[in-house]
């Protein structure tokens, strides 16, 4: 049984070790700050959430697991609340999404699809659309 | 030895993420980057305090996420009003 948990243990901790490094390398991947959002966003759900669930098996039914289990919840608390924030700010200042249009082959992108965004915009500000 | 390993791609990714934000065009690239550098922070905290046997840094890392959510969400509020006091019938 110790073994078994052990071995989990491992795989847990080394995929959540291998997401930290895609979300990390997909930081400096990516083109604008919307998509990098989203690759911040691998390392803290599925990195962090593999990698507390490991050290969890790790400490057993103890203090350490309950600790382990409310830094969890602080992660999947504040991760979007933060995300949120970013994206909002980052839409009020201005800063256009470059990957918005839909590039389907055979979709045309029509002006409707840009419109309702910066309607959207507008309307986050407190201005009616016209 | 998993402990390691796990710490290994953590200081990597941190070096990455750090590098984003040096690079970082816009304030949002840097603040996104200052949160991610937070998040690896904690979980760094969590496994290098498995790693030398001493899981009591984990309450650190608890008051170091607390901390990281204030931090990002002042540092956007000062970028977006240019003032941490920002009051609406001011106009500042």
């Amino acid at each position: 049984m110790d073994l078994v948990i052990e071995i989990a243990s491992w795989g847990l901790i080394l995929t959540g070790s291998f997401f930290i490094m895609v979300g990390a390398v997909g930081m400096n991947r990516m083109p604008d700050v919307f998509t990098r959002m989203h690759a911040a966003s691998v390392i803290d759900t599925t990195g962090a959430g593999f990698l507390i669930f490991g050290l969890i098996l790790q400490a057993g039914f103890t203090l350490v697991a309950a600790k382990l289990v409310f830094i969890l919840l602080l992660f999947f608390f504040t991760g979007p609340v933060v995300s949120h924030a970013l994206a909002q700010a980052a839409l009020t200042a201005g800063v256009e999404p470059i990957l918005a249009d839909d590039r389907r082959p055979g979709h045309q992108a029509t002006p409707d699809d840009t419109a309702g965004r910066a309607e959207g915009v507008a309307a986050e500000q407190g201005e009616q659309p016209a | 030895m998993m402990f390691a390993a796990a710490t290994l791609a953590i200081l990597a990714a941190l070096a990455l993420v750090v590098s984003r934000a040096i690079l970082g065009p816009t304030v949002f690239d840097r603040a996104l980057a200052g949160n991610s550098v937070g998040t690896l922070a904690i979980l760094l905290l969590a496994v290098v305090g498995f790693l030398t046997g001493r899981p009591e840094w984990l309450d650190i890392a608890i008051t170091y996420g607390l901390l990281n959510l204030i931090g990002t969400l002042a540092v956007l509020k000062y970028f977006r009003y240019g003032d941490l006091a920002y009051d609406d019938e001011d106009g500042a």
